[in-house]
């Protein structure tokens, strides 16, 4: 509007145009959304075309018409596509904040042990014979255990906590590893299949998916209001103190946060593989690392990207449903490597 | 409560610093005026980045007070103390990759409210910082492809961007060569001259004698010499503070120290 500033030697690729093209990658991430849901809903044993989808969607708000496909949809499909994307989307930012936290690229959600901790805790309710509500606490409260128990082991302040937290996280990891692998190596032979899905990933269990999605959308506006003092944060902590960010608080709520994310997410879809570790990267190449962009963007690319694996995984060789960590690992690692070699930085 | 003089920039009064259980530095009383360069001298371990930091605000000193314009830190609103002085570190790191252009921005952070971005101003302040520094035309460049000295220019303009009225340096001469470390100095000796207040950690004995209005000899024990520059650059104090005889040697209206 008022261009009063004749005189200041704007960039090309100047702030403006930078916030102008954070609503545009962001714009196109909801229509990449739009399209995952659309494909998601409309895609099975029982296909159903766009019109008849949006005739069952308006029918749900107008009190439903009772049609087959409509129940389908609603009763089935559309609870699913939430889940997988809210899930995706839960991943995708504690994977983004894990990795500002601890300032490594390496860095996923389950870095810290809380996959561990959630996988001990559902094949220990598995191994008890436990039903899916029991194993769906069991891996929640292992969860929060091995973050409780990483995050009083590293606590300290000073420029080694970053260390030894991964550090920590890693070897509580490695532990809960070796329980699996002895749970694993116990369990009767009928139940092992079970448990051996549990720890590939799977969203077909996530049957009340709004509260995941509603947590997702308050952690992302619980975060989004500090995401330039994270992008500080990655200037180091010394830098970042000098110019007014409070970095203990700030870490605070990233790893409770982080934490709190993640644990919901392998409560009930298990140990999704890549999407925590690659959507935020894959996204970072694609538009640069301010947080104030990647943090959202990155949600969605992630529940855009779970949402797809999970109608690709239920449908490509149906009736048969492969674990959804697989396909996302299928569909991220060509898409990252393809990424990785494009820009040569 | 009006004072007809403006405050020194920054005050130490009876100022302990510890590391560890150690005492480095005890009881140190010094004054920063606008205008003034302050050089801190020490030998490695000294306890020069920890007193930075404690006169930065960012450390608690084990006694004493540090006074930011005449108050101490506590008593500035939250923030505002980073609108008025500034701390370039020690090393640099960047673990995820950012365009030059985006890392001098960060000085901007202190001036804008939680949702801001940064505003056309901003980007002015901080182009004009780069060019300072002689990195004009690297703006939309990828830290990770700078060398360490632009790395070090980089900082230095990021700082310059955050405009304090206080500068505090740690080693800003670190992975310059010979016209950058001198060019860094002349800016920040222009920007005292405009009544800024510099304080900064050097190695080079000779660029502090050039540069400094006073100078801090740490000697790591807890002991310590402030002072206008001329009466604490003595051969026999620097050569006890860095535990190796220098000799002086004149050179026209300088002094050079010279390691025997």
């Amino acid at each position: 509007m008022a261009h009063g500033h004749s005189a200041t030697p704007i960039a090309k690729g100047g702030m403006p145009s930078q916030r102008r093209r954070a609503l545009q990658v962001l714009a196109g991430l909801v229509l990449a959304a739009l399209a995952a849901f659309a494909w998601s809903l409309t895609a099975g044993a029982l296909p159903v075309g766009l019109g008849d989808l949006l005739g069952a969607l308006l029918g749900a708000l107008g009190g439903g018409d009772g049609s087959m496909e409509a129940d389908i949809i609603r009763s089935l499909r559309l609870p699913r596509a939430v889940a997988a994307f809210a899930y995706g989307g839960l991943l995708a930012l504690a994977g983004a904040l894990m990795q500002v936290l601890l300032r490594n690229p390496l860095a996923d959600p389950y870095v810290l042990g809380i996959s561990g901790g959630a996988a001990v805790g559902a094949l220990g309710a598995i191994l008890a014979g436990a039903t899916a509500g029991w194993i769906d606490g069991g891996a929640f409260i292992g969860a929060l255990g091995a973050t409780l128990l990483v995050f009083g082991l590293a606590h300290g302040d000073g420029s080694w906590t970053q260390t030894r937290l991964l550090l920590t996280g890693v070897i509580v990891a490695a532990g809960c590893g070796a329980a699996v692998a002895l749970m694993l190596s116990l369990a009767p032979e009928g139940r092992v299949k079970g448990m051996l899905f549990w720890l590939m990933g799977d969203a077909s269990g996530a049957t009340r998916p709004w509260p995941a999605l509603g947590l997702l959308v308050v952690g992302l506006a619980s975060v989004l209001p500090f995401a330039r003092e994270l992008n500080l944060l990655s200037r180091g902590e010394i830098t970042a103190r000098a110019l007014g960010v409070r970095v203990t608080r700030l870490r605070g709520l990233v790893y409770g946060l982080g934490s709190l994310l993640t644990a919901v997410a392998v409560t009930t879809v298990g140990s999704v593989g890549f999407v925590g570790l690659i959507v935020p990267h894959l996204v970072r190449l694609a538009i640069g690392n301010d947080q104030r962009l990647l943090l959202p963007a990155a949600t969605l690319a992630g529940g855009v990207l779970l949402c797809a694996a999970d109608t690709a995984a239920r449908t490509v060789v149906a009736p048969v449903q492969l674990p959804v960590g697989v396909l996302t690992a299928l569909i991220g690692v060509p898409v990252f490597l393809f990424l990785l070699t494009r820009h040569p930085r | 409560m009006k004072m007809d003089v403006r405050p020194p920039v920054l005050a130490a009064e009876q100022l302990t610093v510890h590391v560890g259980r150690r005492d480095v530095l005890r009881d140190l009383n010094i004054t920063v005026q606008p205008g003034e360069t302050l050089v801190i001298l020490g030998r490695n371990g000294a306890g020069k980045t920890t007193l930075l930091h404690t006169l930065a605000g960012l450390r608690d000193p084990a006694r004493g007070l540090v006074l930011l314009s005449g108050q101490p830190y506590a008593a500035w609103p939250r923030g505002h103390e980073a609108c008025l002085r500034g701390l370039l570190a020690q090393s640099q790191p960047d673990f995820f990759s950012a365009s030059v252009l985006e890392t001098a921005l960060v000085g901007r952070h202190p001036y804008l409210g939680r949702w801001d971005w940064e505003r056309p101003e901003d980007e002015a302040i901080a182009l004009a910082a780069l060019a300072s520094m002689g990195l004009e035309g690297f703006a939309e460049r990828q830290v990770p492809t700078l060398s360490g000295g632009e790395r070090q220019r980089l900082a230095i303009a990021a700082l310059l961007t955050q405009q304090p009225r206080l500068y505090l340096l740690d080693e800003p001469l670190a992975h310059l060569d010979l016209h950058h470390q001198v060019a860094v100095l002349d800016h920040f000796q222009a920007l005292a001259a405009q009544g800024a207040g510099v304080v900064m950690v050097l190695h080079d004995i000779n660029l502090a004698a050039r540069y400094a209005s006073h100078v801090l000899l740490l000697d790591g024990a807890g002991g310590h010499v402030f002072g206008a520059a001329h009466d604490v650059l003595t051969t026999e104090r620097l050569s006890q503070a860095f535990g190796h005889p220098l000799r002086a040697v004149a050179d026209g209206a300088q002094t050079l120290f010279v390691p025997t």
